[in-house]
């Protein structure tokens, strides 16, 4: 009886999953290897979105903003020629989390449709930007030719399966960082506030400062997955503040489960997978995933963020 | 010193006057309730005072600094706690969970976001002790939306209490409470200590005399009249706005 | 000097145009909270369906009104059969809009190509125009005039008319709207309905000079945005002045300092949220 014992701890599926990500690249090809390293830097990218979405109350439409700041920064670095790795990617996650201070004093005085209002139309200038600006960003073409380098103790992060292990590695930080910030006294403020504004500001919390430090929290987390993407894509273009960027890790939200660690992670899993499944086989992926939207949203009328806070 | 002061306080609604003129003083540990019939303006007044609005006109002191242009949360820092009539619980959280917002509220550890809340053992076990205080030990992890409605009028004042206030206000406590629940409300609410000043709004008269020592009527949103327990319970005009 | 005529011109015209989309745009919110991101969507499926049927038959007239058909029907069929389920959840709202954003610009990659298209202008509207010393296009001058008729139209059809007063109550306050007995739903669809048309005629119109291609829709949803920020949401007058702001500043921008142009629309922009975030005549918060 013993031996079955183990298959009832909780500690099972964990540790089958570190199995499995572990060891993924001697099983499978580079391809799936890549879906994986997407699943994670995706993952981390709607993380950061529920922070605000799920355990805040806010609907941000435009979370590819951050993503977006972040990734140009990094790839506009890189190109320009600055070697540093590290000194790059804290240098982008840095404008990202500063876009956030800059926007969160824009938006968070908004509530509901106002702040759905205001968040979508930041992420939208900052497209229009990316496009116009073609003596910088290059416009629609974008800037390719965005590599890895070495990260100091002779590891070198171009090979994809080096990359890999780094994605995971940064993935699992990642992980642990949220958990202890989601169970911070800090983080159930942030879902009191979800629950009931008027009651916050009657216990005394200073709901606005929670609010925005929170969308600066959500906009770092969204700067580290934008930089990662470009490290792993090797190019970056105006899409990256596209408005389907933020409707995708939306629905990842919906679909995966809002208001938890696992939710957004397997969100991402199936998007990716849908996306990269669905793309192989037809080039009317786009009309795919609005279908799903619309369908999804119809059969999960309520309780999808049900909270979300009105006027 | 004096808990609260209002001073010709008045609110005024795209023309409609929800309180007009209304000046009073409530004495620290003093028991006030404030009645009158629906629409006088009771809880507008609760809102006035607490924050949730602020004055067309009129001034406002707590424990004598003038809070008038404060926010809640800054008056809230300074010892204003309150119920609300319709309860306004975090309801998808647990009963501890809930608790546990208010204990945090007062404390610094309020804002830290890089320790688990559990590694704050003296919040923890302030929340536990409030549990087995009032008895509500064994449902301490039973989602707030989950508990009865009696469960959740008691929770309201258990979380007003957990700040640790120097003026409570209550609204309406009772509202929607069996005749047992409503005594075992009324108990507590009496055996709370003198270094809380309570301002109770109530709809029951008998829960209102009972815990009392003086009351003030509004009407319209002005003041009727005023004054100790035994002079208001006998004043006609008082029953006359409620029947006519 | 010319130059400045012209832009103004220019600017004036291109604010029109606009002014057709935001307005639709804000009716649609102003009255049901509904933040709708494929508004942008119907300048585009304007444009494509009036540039076939202008193809086919050569008349104008008849595209524009083809077009209006077909933006309204569908206008009509995400309303009544998708939003309307949502009534007051913004947020769900917001994400079925997302999704048609993708079907209709998907459907429309499908149909009619990624290549950047131009409707032809009417013939009539072919030549040009002498204004004092410079040559001007009619077709913008037209353009300028549609949009001057449709902000008359629409301040007629809010201030004087039944349903206007009706719109206008909802706006305020819906409780009051329903108690009055009226068929709230039809006057949902109604409006949404009319957002769609001022927008898909704007495809229409715009089509000969701005042009319609994958993204427009998304370009058009940015201005609109930007237009509603600053003029106020639920605003008509805010949408018009906030078109003529957005469409003259787009402009110049454009001629003056061509990259960055959204940077001159995104200062505005940012001082308006700093300092009043529903847009400057917008409902004040309380």
């Amino acid at each position: 009886m013993k031996k079955f014992e183990i298959l009832k701890s909780p500690l099972l599926l964990p540790c089958l999953f570190m199995g499995l990500v572990l060891f993924l690249p001697y099983f499978f090809s580079n391809y799936y290897v890549g879906l994986v390293i997407q699943i994670f830097i995706m993952a981390i990218f709607a993380l950061s979105l529920d922070i605000l979405v799920g355990h805040t109350g806010l609907p941000s439409l435009g979370h590819a903003t951050y993503f977006g700041v972040a990734a140009y920064a990094t790839g506009l670095l890189y190109l320009a020629g600055i070697k540093n790795f590290w000194l790059v990617m804290v240098v982008g996650i840095g404008l990202g989390g500063l876009t956030a201070v800059l926007f969160g004093f824009l938006a968070i005085r908004a509530l509901g449709a106002y702040f759905m209002l205001i968040t979508l139309a930041l992420s939208q200038v900052l497209w229009g930007i990316a496009f116009k600006w073609r003596s910088f960003t290059r416009g629609d073409d974008g800037l390719p030719g965005i590599g890895r380098r070495e990260i100091g103790l002779g590891i070198d992060l171009k090979p994809d399966l080096h990359f890999y292990y780094f994605t995971l590695i940064l993935f699992l930080i990642i992980l642990v960082a949220l958990f202890i910030f989601l169970h911070s006294p800090f983080g159930y403020a942030l879902r009191g506030v979800r629950e009931s504004e008027s009651r916050m500001k009657a216990l005394g919390y200073p709901v606005w400062r929670y609010k925005y430090l929170a969308f600066v929290f959500a906009g770092i987390f969204a700067g580290i997955s934008g930089v990662l993407w470009v490290y792993y894509s090797g190019f970056v273009n105006p899409s990256y503040f596209g408005v389907d960027l933020s409707a995708k890790a939306l629905l990842m939200l919906i679909l995966g489960g809002s208001g938890s660690l696992l939710g957004p992670v397997i969100g991402s899993g199936i998007i990716v997978l849908l996306e990269n499944i669905v793309s192989g086989f037809t080039e009317r992926w786009s009309l795919i995933l609005g279908v799903i939207y619309v369908v999804v949203i119809m059969l999960f009328s309520e309780g999808i963020f049900s909270f979300i806070k009105k006027r | 010193m004096k808990a609260l002061e209002i001073e010709g306080l008045s609110k005024n609604f795209g023309g409609l006057w929800a309180i007009r003129n209304v000046s009073l003083d409530i004495e620290e540990g003093e028991r006030r309730a404030i009645i009158g019939p629906n629409g006088a303006g009771k809880t507008t007044l609760f809102h006035l005072i607490n924050g949730f609005l602020s004055p067309s006109s009129g001034r406002l002191f707590l424990f004598g600094d003038e809070v008038t242009h404060l926010e809640v949360h800054q008056r809230a820092a300074r010892g204003i706690s309150r119920t609300f009539q319709v309860t306004n619980l975090f309801q998808k959280l647990t009963l501890f969970e809930n608790l546990l917002l208010g204990v945090q509220a007062i404390r610094r550890a309020r804002s830290c976001f890089y320790r688990r809340i559990k590694s704050f053992k003296e919040m923890i076990h302030e929340a536990e002790n409030l549990l087995k205080e009032w008895n509500l030990w064994e449902k301490k992890d039973v989602p707030l939306k989950n508990l009865s409605y009696g469960e959740q009028r008691q929770i309201e004042v258990m979380m007003a209490l957990a700040t640790q206030p120097r003026l409570l206000l209550l609204d309406e406590p009772t509202a929607g409470l069996s005749p047992a629940e409503t005594l075992f409300m009324t108990s507590i609410i009496k055996s709370l200590p003198r270094e809380i000043t309570i301002i109770l709004i109530e709809h029951d008269m008998d829960v209102a005399f009972e815990i009392a020592e003086k009351i003030t009527v509004l009407h319209f949103g002005s003041i009727l009249t005023e004054g100790p327990l035994e002079q208001i319970k006998g004043n006609p005009k008082v029953s006359e706005i409620y029947l006519g | 000097m010319s130059f400045w005529i012209i832009q103004t011109l220019n600017g004036l015209s291109f604010s029109m145009m606009l002014f057709l989309v935001a307005s639709g745009f804000t009716l649609i919110f102003g009255l049901m909270k509904i933040i709708n991101i494929a508004h942008g969507s119907f300048y585009l499926l304007g444009a494509y369906i009036g540039l076939t049927v202008l193809k086919a038959t050569g008349n104008f007239l008849l595209a524009t009104l083809a077009s209006s058909i077909g933006v309204v029907l569908v206008g009509i069929i995400m309303q009544r059969f998708f939003l309307r389920r949502f009534h007051m959840k913004e947020l769900q709202q917001v994400l079925l809009t997302f999704g048609f954003v993708f079907i209709i610009a998907d459907l429309c990659l499908w149909i009619w190509g990624g290549n950047p298209q131009a409707l032809p202008k009417p013939s009539l509207l072919k030549g040009s125009i002498w204004i004092g010393s410079v040559v001007f296009p009619s077709y913008r001058l037209f353009v300028i005039l549609v949009g001057i008729l449709v902000a008359i139209g629409l301040w007629i059809f809010q201030e004087k008319t039944k349903f206007g007063a009706i719109v206008r109550a909802g706006v305020d306050d819906e409780e009051m709207l329903r108690g009055t007995g009226i068929n709230i739903q039809v006057v949902f669809v109604g409006v949404f309905a009319l957002g769609a048309l001022l927008a898909g005629i704007g495809g229409m119109i715009g089509g000969p000079f701005v042009g319609v291609f994958p993204g427009v829709d998304l370009s058009m949803l940015l201005l609109a945005l930007v237009v509603v920020i600053i003029g106020g949401i639920g605003s008509l007058k805010g949408a018009f002045l906030g078109s003529l702001f957005v469409g003259l500043v787009d402009n110049f921008g454009k001629a003056l300092f061509p990259e960055l142009s959204l940077f001159t629309l995104f200062a505005p922009m940012a001082i308006v949220l700093a300092i009043k975030p529903t847009g400057i005549f917008g409902r004040k918060e309380e």
